[in-house]
C-alpha cells in the first residue's frame, strides 16, 4: 500500500524528528510527544477530510470558517441551550453536511469553480459565525463542567490523546472508502479525466457532491474535537489559516492539485511532518513569528524535489522505451 | 499567366506508418484562385501545414520568389505573405476587430508607457473592413459578430499583413447560403486586387465556380489538376476516388435479423433543424459515412445522452429507451466507443486492469468494497479474449499502443452485456494489425447479436466493414446504400450532397 513517495515522506519525518531531538531532548519528552500527538489527530481530521475534494479536482478553502462557525454553535447548544453533547455532536455534523452538499451542488451541477464557491464560503461562515456571538467569544460559563464530555473528546487513554484515536479510526475507515471502494476509484477516475468517468457512466456530479460532503462533514467532527480542546472561541481568530494546514498536508503527502492522485497515508504523513515541523521552531527556539515562513519553505521544498525526481524517472524511462 | 511566386516540389511527409503527403508539387501564381480537393484524410491539412510553417516537409523543395528552402517557418511563412484564415476561426472574442486586425502589431503612444492608440489602431483596420465590404466598423467587439463576419476579419487580418496569398480551409462549412454568396464575391474581389487564393472546400459547387485551377488529391497523392474549363463536380469526384480497395469484407453468419436501435426522428442540438431517422438491424454493421461536421459524432454523443435530446425517440429492441444519461444509455446495454481515445474512451493514468472495469466496477465489488482479486481476474480474461499485449494488466494504458489502448476501450464494454455498439472512428491512429483484429471482433459480435453502428471517415473501412451504409451531410441522412451499390464513387456523392445518379 505504502509507495515510494510515501516512505520519502517517512524518511524525512523520521530525520527532522531525530535532528531536534539530538537537538532538544525534551522533543521525546512523554507530555510533548501527547501534546503534539493531539494536535496531529485534530489537524489530521480535516487534512483528510481536505484530501477527498482534492483528488476529486477541487478545493475547500472555508475550512477554518466551518470549524469557528460549528464551534461556536458547538458550544452555544451545549452550554447556553443545554442540549445534550451526543445530539449537539449530530446537530453540528449534520450542519457540516448541508454545508458540503450546498458546495457540491453548486460546483458539480452549476459549474461553479470550486476556488471561487468555497472562498465565498470562507467569508460568509466566519461573518455568521461573528454574529451569531455579537463577536464576543464563546465559551463554556464559569464553573459549568461536563465531564463525560470533556472526556470523550478531550481525555487521554494511557497518555494517548483521544483525538489521536478518533484521527486513527476515522483515517482506518476513510482509506478503505478511498482505496477499496467503488466510491473511491470512481473519486480517483472523476478527479483524473471527468470525461472519460462520464463517458464510462458513472454519476461524475454525485461523486463530487459526496467529495464536499465528506469533507465537510468530517471538518465539523474535527471542529467539535477543536472547540473543546480550546473551550473557548474567539469567532474571528478561531480556525484562522487552517483550511490551508489541511492543503498544505494533502499536498505533501502527494495530493495533485489537478485531482486524481493521492493516498491517505500520505495525507497523514504530511500531517505529522507539518505538526513536527511547528514543534520543530518551537523547541528550537526559532522565534514564533517565523512559524508560516518554515513551514512554507518546506513545503516548497519537498514539492521540487518530488517534480525533480519524477522528471528524472521520466528521462531515465524515456530512451528505454 | 505570370511567373509563379511559390513553387513546392516533390514535396512529402512521412508519420510514423504513413506517407501524409507524397511528392506533391504545386505552384501559386499572382492572382489566382486555386481549388484543393479531397477526402478526409487525403492529404489537404498536411499540405497546409507544411505551407503555413508548422509542419517540416520529410522531402522536397519549397521555393518563394526564387530563393530555394528545404522547409518554411511559421514567421517566413508570414513574411512572405501567406495567410490563413481557418476552419475553426483563431480570434480573440473578448476583443474588438480593429484590435484582433494588429493583434501583436499595435500603434502605441504615451513613449515608455507603451499604451495603445485606440484611435490610430482603428483608423488603421477601416479601410480593410471597407474593402472587404464589412457593415460593422472596427470597434465592434468580436463576439458580437456572426461567424461569417468573423470570417471577414480573419480575412482583413490576412490584408492587413500584406497578404498574397490567402489560404482559405473549409471557409463556407458553416455559413447560410447568402454568407457563402458573399464570401465568394470577396474571393473574386481579392483576385482581381491579384492576391491568389487556395480554397479547401467539400462543396464542390463552390469550387466549380470560383477555382481557376483544382488540384486534387488522394492517398497524399497529387491525383490530377483540372484547367478551368475541366472543373466538374464529376470529374473532381471521380479522380477523388479510384483506389483499390483491398476485400476485407467479411460477409455475416447470418442474415440480419429485426432492428435493434431505432432512430426516430432524432433532432441533435447541432443541428436541431434536422431529423434523423435509422435503424440498425441485429447481426448488422451499419455504416455511418460523412465528411467531417456532418453531424455524424454529434448524432452518437445525442443517442449516449452526452447530449440532450432535441426531439424524436431512441428504441432499443423496439422498446423506447431513456437515454438521458450515459449511464441510463449503459442501463440499455448501449454503449459508446469515443473518437477521442485519450480523452473520452480512457483514464491513460489508471492501470489497463482500472479502465477495464471501470463501466462495471459494482460486479466486482460486495457492499460497495472491490474485490480486487476478482477484479484482476476479469481484467486478464478480458486481455486473453482480445489479445491486449502488455504482460501485466496494472501497466498504466498510457504505456500501450493505440491499437492495444482501443481494445482497452472495447474490453470495457465487452466484459458486460452490448445490445448495440456505436464505434466513432474505431481504428483512428490503430496499425494495421490491430485494425484487422478490430474489424473481426466487430464481424464476431454483431454475429452473436449485437446491433453495430460504425462511424468511420476511411473510405476503405466503410465500404471493407459495412453490411449497409447510410450517408449523412449537414446534419441529415442524405442516403441509404445496400452492400450491393457501395462504391467510394456513390457514398461520396451523397457526401458532398449530390443526389446519386
Amino acid at each position: 500500500m505504502i509507495n515510494r513517495k510515501d516512505l520519502w515522506l517517512l524518511v524525512l519525518i523520521i530525520v527532522v524528528g531525530a535532528v531536534v531531538a539530538i537537538i532538544n531532548p525534551r522533543f521525546l519528552s512523554p507530555i510533548n510527544l501527547s501534546n503534539t500527538a493531539n494536535l496531529i489527530g485534530l489537524f489530521g481530521i480535516f487534512a483528510v477530510a481536505q484530501a477527498f475534494v482534492i483528488i476529486s479536482g477541487g478545493i475547500e478553502l472555508s475550512v477554518g470558517s466551518v470549524i469557528a462557525l460549528l464551534g461556536v454553535i458547538f458550544i452555544d447548544l451545549v452550554a447556553s441551550e443545554a442540549v445534550n453533547p451526543g445530539l449537539a455532536f449530530v446537530i453540528v455534523v449534520a450542519i457540516g453536511c448541508l454545508i458540503g452538499l450546498l458546495h457540491g451542488f453548486l460546483v458539480a451541477k452549476l459549474g461553479l469553480q470550486p476556488f471561487v464557491v468555497t472562498l465565498c464560503g470562507l467569508l460568509i461562515y466566519r461573518g455568521i459565525a461573528r454574529y451569531y456571538t455579537e463577536d464576543a467569544t464563546a465559551g463554556f460559563p464559569f464553573g459549568a463542567s461536563f465531564p463525560t464530555l470533556e472526556w470523550l473528546v478531550a481525555g487521554r487513554f494511557y497518555g494517548i490523546p483521544h483525538s489521536l484515536i478518533a484521527f486513527i479510526a476515522i483515517t482506518l475507515v476513510m482509506g478503505v472508502v478511498l482505496h477499496k471502494s467503488v466510491f473511491g476509484r470512481y473519486l480517483f477516475a472523476v478527479g483524473k479525466n471527468e470525461e472519460a468517468a462520464r463517458y464510462s457512466g458513472i454519476h461524475t456530479a454525485r461523486i463530487t457532491i459526496a467529495a464536499y460532503v465528506i469533507c465537510c462533514g468530517l471538518t465539523a467532527v474535527a471542529a467539535v474535537f477543536i472547540a473543546m480542546y480550546t473551550r473557548s472561541i474567539s469567532p474571528s481568530s478561531h480556525g484562522n489559516f487552517y483550511e490551508l494546514y489541511a492543503i498544505a498536508a494533502a499536498v505533501l503527502g502527494g495530493c495533485s492539485l489537478r485531482g486524481g492522485e493521492g493516498s491517505i497515508v500520505g495525507v497523514v504523513l504530511g500531517t505529522v511532518l507539518l505538526q513536527v515541523l511547528q514543534n520543530l521552531v518551537n523547541l528550537l527556539g526559532i522565534p514564533s513569528s517565523l512559524n508560516f515562513a518554515v513551514m512554507g519553505s518546506v513545503i516548497l521544498i519537498g514539492v521540487l524535489a518530488d517534480q525533480q525526481i519524477s522528471r528524472r524517472a521520466v528521462r531515465v524511462k524515456a530512451p528505454a522505451g | 499567366m505570370p511567373e509563379p511566386f511559390l513553387k513546392m516540389t516533390g514535396i512529402s511527409k512521412v508519420y510514423p506508418g504513413i506517407r501524409a503527403v507524397d511528392g506533391i508539387s504545386i505552384s501559386v501564381s499572382k492572382g489566382e484562385v486555386i481549388g484543393l480537393v479531397g477526402e478526409n484524410g487525403a492529404g489537404k491539412s498536411t499540405l497546409m501545414k507544411i505551407l503555413g510553417g508548422v509542419v517540416a516537409p520529410s522531402g522536397g523543395t519549397i521555393e518563394l520568389d526564387g530563393v530555394e528552402m528545404e522547409r518554411l517557418t511559421v514567421g517566413g511563412s508570414m513574411r512572405g505573405g501567406i495567410a490563413f484564415v481557418h476552419q475553426e476561426l483563431n480570434l480573440f472574442e473578448n476583443l474588438t476587430a480593429a484590435a484582433n486586425i494588429f493583434i501583436g502589431r499595435e500603434p502605441l503612444k504615451g513613449g515608455p508607457l507603451r499604451l495603445i492608440d485606440e484611435c490610430e489602431l482603428n483608423r488603421r483596420a477601416e479601410p480593410y473592413l471597407n474593402q472587404l465590404g464589412a457593415d460593422f466598423g472596427p470597434e465592434a467587439p468580436v463576439a458580437s459578430l456572426s461567424l461569417a463576419e468573423m470570417q471577414l476579419v480573419e480575412i482583413a487580418k490576412a490584408l492587413s499583413l500584406k497578404a498574397r496569398l490567402v489560404i482559405m480551409d473549409e471557409p463556407t462549412s458553416s455559413l447560410t447560403a447568402s454568407e457563402t454568396e458573399r464570401l465568394l464575391k470577396i474571393i473574386a474581389r481579392l483576385k482581381a486586387e491579384g492576391v491568389s487564393v487556395i480554397f479547401i472546400s467539400h462543396r464542390l459547387a463552390e469550387v466549380e465556380r470560383s477555382a481557376d485551377r483544382v488540384v486534387v488529391l488522394r492517398d497524399g497523392k497529387r491525383v490530377a489538376e483540372l484547367g478551368k474549363d475541366e472543373i466538374h463536380a464529376e470529374t473532381m469526384i471521380r479522380h477523388m476516388i479510384g483506389r483499390d480497395l483491398k476485400t476485407l469484407y467479411r460477409p455475416p453468419a447470418k442474415p440480419p435479423g429485426e432492428p435493434i436501435l431505432e432512430l426516430v426522428g432524432v433532432r441533435t442540438a447541432y443541428r436541431p433543424e434536422q431529423a434523423v431517422s435509422l435503424s440498425v438491424r441485429r447481426g448488422e454493421i451499419l455504416g455511418l459515412a460523412g465528411l467531417v461536421g456532418s453531424g455524424r459524432t454529434e448524432l452518437a454523443r445525442t443517442v449516449f445522452g452526452l447530449e440532450p435530446l432535441k426531439g424524436g425517440e431512441v428504441r432499443i429492441r423496439g422498446e423506447p429507451a431513456p437515454i438521458a444519461s450515459p449511464s441510463a444509455a449503459i442501463a440499455c446495454g448501449l454503449y459508446l466507443v469515443p473518437e477521442d481515445r485519450k480523452r473520452s474512451g480512457l483514464i491513460v493514468d489508471f492501470p489497463i486492469r482500472e479502465n477495464i472495469t471501470l463501466a462495471n466496477l459494482e460486479v466486482h465489488a460486495k457492499h460497495g468494497l472491490i474485490d480486487f482479486g476478482a477484479e484482476e481476474k476479469a481484467a486478464l480474461k478480458q486481455r486473453d479474449r482480445l489479445d491486449i499485449r502488455t504482460r501485466s494488466v496494472t501497466a498504466p494504458a498510457a504505456s500501450l499502443s493505440g491499437g492495444n489502448q482501443q481494445k482497452v476501450v472495447l474490453a470495457k464494454w465487452l466484459s458486460m452485456q452490448p445490445q448495440v455498439l456505436i464505434f466513432d472512428e474505431p481504428t483512428r491512429g490503430v496499425d494495421v494489425g490491430a485494425k484487422s483484429e478490430i474489424y473481426r471482433l466487430m464481424r464476431e459480435l454483431s454475429d452473436h447479436g449485437v446491433g453495430i453502428l460504425m462511424i468511420s471517415s476511411d473510405m476503405e473501412e466503410v465500404i471493407g466493414v459495412s453490411d449497409r451504409v447510410a450517408v449523412m451531410h449537414e446534419g441529415r441522412i442524405a442516403g441509404f446504400l445496400d452492400r450491393g451499390d457501395l462504391s467510394e464513387q456513390s457514398i461520396l456523392s451523397l457526401a458532398v450532397g449530390r443526389i446519386a445518379a
